[in-house]
């Protein structure tokens, strides 16, 4: 290490992180030059839990895996289990279950954009949109009956069927989001501070984007085309036309930065208001779910043999789900990968030549949830000083930042 | 203006995830953002323990989680509350039979206040909050009372 160059630890207690994770930066005068990651205070051992439950029970584990993507989880899981034991969805579930998905990458995209302005210095924004966000949690409450967590899925179908006199109100959420998103895009886009403060900032090139396997729009950002609805389409998706989207179907050109990021989000918001609107359009009737009498289901599942995967693209990118029954009432194994998983590493080539005051906005650009980092000591090597940097501090020096760029 | 006896000045409150599934801790943003505005109360979050009358903890404590909440229970001024928001800091919840985890923060530092739910709705949290500002007005009413003393 040069001798002027000094070491930033910051975590693992900052309040609004998924994972409380600690990270390691050493520093030349105001350049990243090296980024250490070291997950694991969040360690739960979900994964070992689950093989002490039987399958039923575990949906709602996997469903507590992240509160953000709580849709996400059970529905890999509950599609890897439906592989391994060969159960058949109906139809009408499947298209029930693309319409909670897409209403949870609505919500979290929102929730995103708030914590994203909330990182430079925006804190109106941050709280608009999660006032616009309030919306689709009612939508989801009066779906579901729950704000987070909705306990809808179940092994062969959904728990709760959509009513006719529901389905006026989805529209109606739906064209709250349009009448709306016109003005979002407005702020995020054509800002001048929001462009200065994240356009070549944090990029992430297409060769490191494959070769760290990112996923998710952090990786279609850097121009790759991937999108599991697209590519292994499942659920009602086989029936929808789903596109990955790139930032240069708006601009033009590729250039992996936390703009081009910004710009995959906002267009997600509006592909999954025209996947929601077309499962609306097309619904089948029918039933909801293969087997209602929950104790007929768990003996089916418990003579049940073999492995199954199931894969969904959640908000940050591809979740899978590996099960493997072997003819008892727990599953033998359960294996479960989130995308943030993959997208961690992306943070290394993203931040290094980077300032210490983008370190909030790079972090935050892969959708990890950091709204706030607290406790940072710099540690000055050469002469054993130690000054304590809060949180606070470190979002202060993000938004001088965006005051002495702004024009 | 004065609300009651009660609000006698701005609660600060520190939040502290010791694990959590991220549930809890957006309920509680969502609590702080236009559609509930906690922060018309003048109650907002603040970047250190130091500055904080009361610390609102989610999650179940995981192993590598233990020394911190001991350490920031301990970096924030007394008279403090604690509030715990969500099923699974109260007792462990769904992750109750984990190798790495300890249970409930109650077995960690000492608790005031408990929001069950899974997650609690932002109305039960700032309910929470409440009954934690009004035990802590007392606190230091009884502070003052012994000071005089
Ligand atoms: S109480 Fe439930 S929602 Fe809240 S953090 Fe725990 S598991 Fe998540």
């Amino acid at each position: 290490m040069n001798k002027e160059s000094y070491s930033i630890p910051i975590g693992p207690v900052h309040p609004s992180l998924k994972e409380p994770m600690t990270f390691n930066f050493e520093i030349y005068g105001e350049r990243i030059e090296k980024v250490n990651l070291a997950p694991g205070d969040n360690h739960r051992g979900i994964e070992f839990m689950g093989r002490q439950r039987n399958p039923i029970q575990i949906i709602y584990l996997a469903e507590r895996i992240c509160g953000i993507c709580s849709a996400s989880h059970p529905f890999a899981f509950c599609r890897a289990v439906e592989n391994a034991a060969g159960i058949e969805v109906p139809e009408r579930a499947q298209y029930i279950r693309v319409i909670i998905a897409e209403l949870e990458r609505i919500h979290s995209h929102i929730l995103w954009a708030g914590v994203a302005a909330h990182e430079l210095g925006f804190d109106s924004v941050l709280y608009l949109s999660w006032r616009a966000r309030e919306k689709v949690l009612d939508l989801l409450e009066d779906l579901t009956g729950n704000r987070i967590n909705y306990g809808i899925f179940m092994i062969g179908g959904v728990r709760r069927d959509i009513s006719e006199e529901q389905i006026p109100r989805i529209r109606e959420t739906l064209e709250y989001y349009k009448d709306i998103y016109g003005k979002i895009e407005d702020i995020f886009l054509n800002d001048p501070t929001i462009a200065l403060r994240t356009k070549n900032v944090g990029v992430l090139t297409k060769e490191d984007a494959l070769r760290l396997c990112a996923v998710g729009p952090t990786t279609r950002a850097s121009g790759i085309n991937k999108d599991i609805r697209q590519d292994q389409p499942y659920s009602a998706y086989a029936d929808l036309e789903v596109k990955a989207i790139t930032p240069d179907v708006l601009t033009g050109e590729v250039n992996g930065d936390v703009y081009d990021r910004i710009i995959v989000r906002l267009l997600e918001l509006v592909q999954s208001i025209q996947i929601i609107e077309q499962c609306l359009d097309n619904m089948p009737s029918g039933e909801i779910v293969v087997e209602k009498k929950l104790v007929k289901l768990l003996n089916q599942l418990k003579k049940a043999k073999g492995e199954g995967i199931g894969r969904h693209e959640a908000p940050r990118g591809e979740v899978i789900h590996y099960v493997k029954l072997n003819e008892s009432e727990l599953p033998e194994v359960w294996k479960a990968r989130a995308p943030t998983y993959n997208n961690l590493m992306t943070w290394v080539p993203m931040l290094i030549g980077q300032q210490i005051a983008d370190i909030p906005i790079v972090i935050a650009s892969i959708d990890p949830c950091i709204a706030c980092m607290d406790r940072v000591t710099i540690l000055n090597k050469a002469n054993g000083q130690k000054d304590t940097l809060t949180k606070k501090d470190l979002h202060e020096l993000s938004v001088q930042k965006t005051r002495r760029i702004a024009p | 203006m004065k609300l009651n006896k009660y609000f006698e000045r701005s609660l600060w409150v520190f939040h502290l995830n010791t694990g959590s599934c991220n549930g809890c801790d957006i309920e509680i943003v969502a609590g702080l953002t236009p559609r509930y505005d906690l922060e018309r109360f003048g109650i907002k979050l603040v970047g250190s323990p130091k500055h904080a009358d009361v610390l609102l903890v989610t999650g179940p404590v995981t192993s590598k989680m233990l020394d911190r909440v001991k350490r920031v229970y301990e970096q924030t001024p007394d008279p403090k509350a604690v509030i715990v928001v969500g099923a699974c800091g109260t007792s462990g919840g769904v992750f109750y039979n984990s190798y790495n985890i300890s249970g409930s923060v109650d077995k960690v530092i000492p608790v005031d206040v408990y929001v069950p739910g899974c997650p609690p709705r932002p109305e039960a949290i700032i309910n929470g909050v409440l009954q934690a500002w009004i035990k802590l007005e007392k606190l230091r009413e009884s502070m003052k009372v012994a000071r005089v003393k």
